[in-house]
């Protein structure tokens, strides 16, 4: 459907490791990011996400496999910063230097047109602070201006390290519109969050990671599809007898707070069909899909549980995936 | 999705381009340095507080004359240059040193290194790059302070020993100060760059330029002096000698060239190591 990609924008990450006095943060790590979506890159927090966005862009080395950009390493790339842009810390800003000089020394150094700094910094709302000092700025602004640096050289891949982070309401919305207009551009889009419900309202493709380990790579739907929690809501003045009928043909009951039930391990149609053999009589069947939430506790809980098993099992378990969002 | 612009095919001929804007490196680090007012400001301070110092360290000269011992005279009248640029010269060098660590150090602490890395990823030309404009900008500062100076101090002194800028080895000395200042501040950046963290490197350098230097001379014999005499600063120092001392192992170029070599090797070992660590 999307003619405008091709190669050059792929984002590869081959059998990546980083170990860091000799703890592995990022283990045997692979995955594919494709351009004309947004990808959510997905984790708790610590499970290696900033890592693996590091040593994509060659800020950090990898201890072996590799990243590549379009089949390049970042750093083969003569002007980085016109085919990729990263925001990958907001305080990468030196306090006492004005945005405009930040943006500006930064486009200098890709040969850049000075009237692209003005751009940006339109496109991210700091035209009346540029020649602020960057000290002076909220954790929200500093976001903004980590973002137009990322957009400074019109990129064909960005890679989103928390975007959303420190910003107001407003902000947010407007950062959620921003990746998904700049992937129907045709862009590459990788964001990271720790935020399960940031994810479902901007990604359609997941790159699930815990403690430095692939997850699940697919897409948003598909990682809520295969979560076994799917549920179905069945409202019926005959609750007590179909009950007893779906527990018959394997169906698993709890009854909510208002005295409907919800039912796993049968679908709508299978109940709706027992309901109209026994002629009782039914209000409402609403199958229930998982949150995105649900789906991502029940699979990182699991890649806890093989991680034990393994080899190396004196490693600590992914505690921040019990808490996903404390820190939001 | 239809209306989306194709812009792949520009994107692989900007991978297939290579080879580096070093033009482009240059004036971003120029507005790098420009655009925080604590390092104009001390570049500013430092033409004024080294013309300041030459004025008062050669007045006070002058006033004590008559209780300097007669070795002391001799060395003025022999050199009187070295009098009068070397007062302010040891305040400046010090600013020198602490703004070399800063241009790097300060990248370091405030983050900016990683927006810098992602947009020169090969690492070397930015510290090339950075080098560079420091050096020529301290070269250019140091040479106003260094003129400044000897147009301040020799009339002063004028009573007692006459001086004037055509005489020998005047001019190389006046060039020789804006020389060294511009080496010192390479030697700096490079501590800073192995150092990182902006107190430990600056107490490096400044070990290097006050505290090791005398401590070579405590050692009794030839050995000291000989090791006192290839020191980087010590070494470099010469060039803003007028002539070779009585006690001058080398001559100022050789001097200079001694201290070339130590900035030289500090740059490939602060390169090799901003090549391989983590940013």
């Amino acid at each position: 459907m999307i003619t405008s990609t091709g190669p050059s924008q792929l984002i590869e990450v081959r059998d990546l490791c980083k170990t860091y006095d000799d703890k592995m943060v990022i283990d045997h790590l692979s995955f594919t990011v494709q351009p004309g979506v947004v990808t959510g890159f997905l984790g708790p927090n610590g499970a290696g996400k900033s890592t693996t966005m590091r040593l994509i862009v060659g800020l950090d080395r990898p201890t072996s496999g590799e990243a590549t950009i379009g089949g390049v390493h970042y750093a083969d790339l003569p002007r980085p910063l016109r085919a990729v842009g990263a925001l990958l810390d907001a305080g990468a800003t030196h306090k006492g230097r004005s945005a405009y000089d930040h943006l500006l020394y930064l486009s200098q150094t890709q040969g850049i047109a000075r009237r692209r700094v003005d751009e940006v910094l339109d496109l991210v709302g700091l035209h009346d602070v540029a020649h602020q000092r960057a000290g002076s700025f909220s954790l929200g602004m500093g976001q903004r201006l980590g973002l137009a640096a990322a957009l400074i050289g019109d990129p064909r891949v960005l890679i989103l390290d928390e975007p959303v982070n420190g910003l107001d309401p407003d902000g947010i919305m407007w950062i959620r519109n921003l990746v998904i207009h700049l992937a129907g551009e045709g862009r590459t889009v990788l964001v990271s969050s720790h935020l399960m419900s940031e994810m479902a309202a901007t990604a359609t493709d997941l790159i699930v990671i815990g403690r430095g380990r692939l997850i699940a790579s697919c897409t948003t739907d598909e990682f809520i599809e295969r979560s076994s929690k799917r549920s179905v809501l069945v409202k019926s003045p005959d609750s007590v007898a179909l009950t007893d009928l779906i527990a018959a043909a394997g169906g698993h009951v709890d009854t909510d707070a208002e005295g409907d039930l919800i039912v796993r391990l049968l679908d709508a149609a299978h109940i709706g069909a027992l309901a109209s053999k026994a002629g009782l009589e039914l209000h409402e069947l609403t199958p229930q899909l998982a949150s995105l939430e649900d789906a991502f506790m029940e699979q990182t809980h699991t890649s806890t549980e093989f991680g034990g098993r393994d080899a190396n099992g004196d490693r600590p378990t992914v505690a921040a995936a019990t808490s996903p969002g404390a820190d939001a | 999705m239809t209306a989306t612009v194709n812009l792949a095919p520009e994107s692989d001929t900007r991978l297939a381009r290579t080879g580096l804007d070093i033009g482009g490196l240059i004036r971003s680090e120029w507005t790098k340095i420009r655009s925080l007012r604590s390092s104009v400001a001390a570049l500013v301070l430092l033409v004024v507080l080294t013309v300041g110092f030459t004025a008062l360290f050669v007045a006070l000269t002058v006033h004590q004359w008559d209780t300097v011992d007669s070795v002391q005279k001799l060395t003025y009248q022999l050199d009187p240059t070295r009098l009068i640029l070397g007062a302010g010269f040891q305040l400046s060098q010090l600013a020198v040193c602490v703004l070399g660590v800063l241009v790097i150090s300060n990248e370091y602490s405030s983050g900016t290194i990683r927006a810098s890395l992602l947009a020169v990823p090969r690492r070397t030309p930015m510290l090339i790059a950075k080098a560079a404009v420091f050096a020529v900008l301290v070269f250019v500062v140091g040479e106003v302070a260094a003129f400044a100076s000897f147009v301040v101090g020799a009339p002063i002194l004028h009573s007692k020993v006459q001086v004037s800028i055509g005489d020998h080895g005047v001019l190389q000395a006046i060039v020789g100060a804006g020389l060294y200042g511009a080496v010192l501040g390479v030697f700096s950046i490079a501590i800073g760059a192995i150092v990182r963290h902006t107190a430990g490197a600056i107490t490096g350098v400044i070990a290097f330029v006050l505290v090791l230097a005398p401590l070579t001379q405590l050692i009794p014999g030839s050995i000291g002096d000989h090791i006192h005499a290839y020191l980087p600063t010590s070494a470099g120092q010469l060039m803003v000698n007028a002539r070779q001392g009585p006690k001058d192992l080398l001559t100022p170029w050789q001097g200079f060239g001694v201290m070339c070599l130590w900035t030289a090797a500090l740059m490939l070992v602060a390169n090799y190591l901003l090549r391989r660590r983590d940013a």
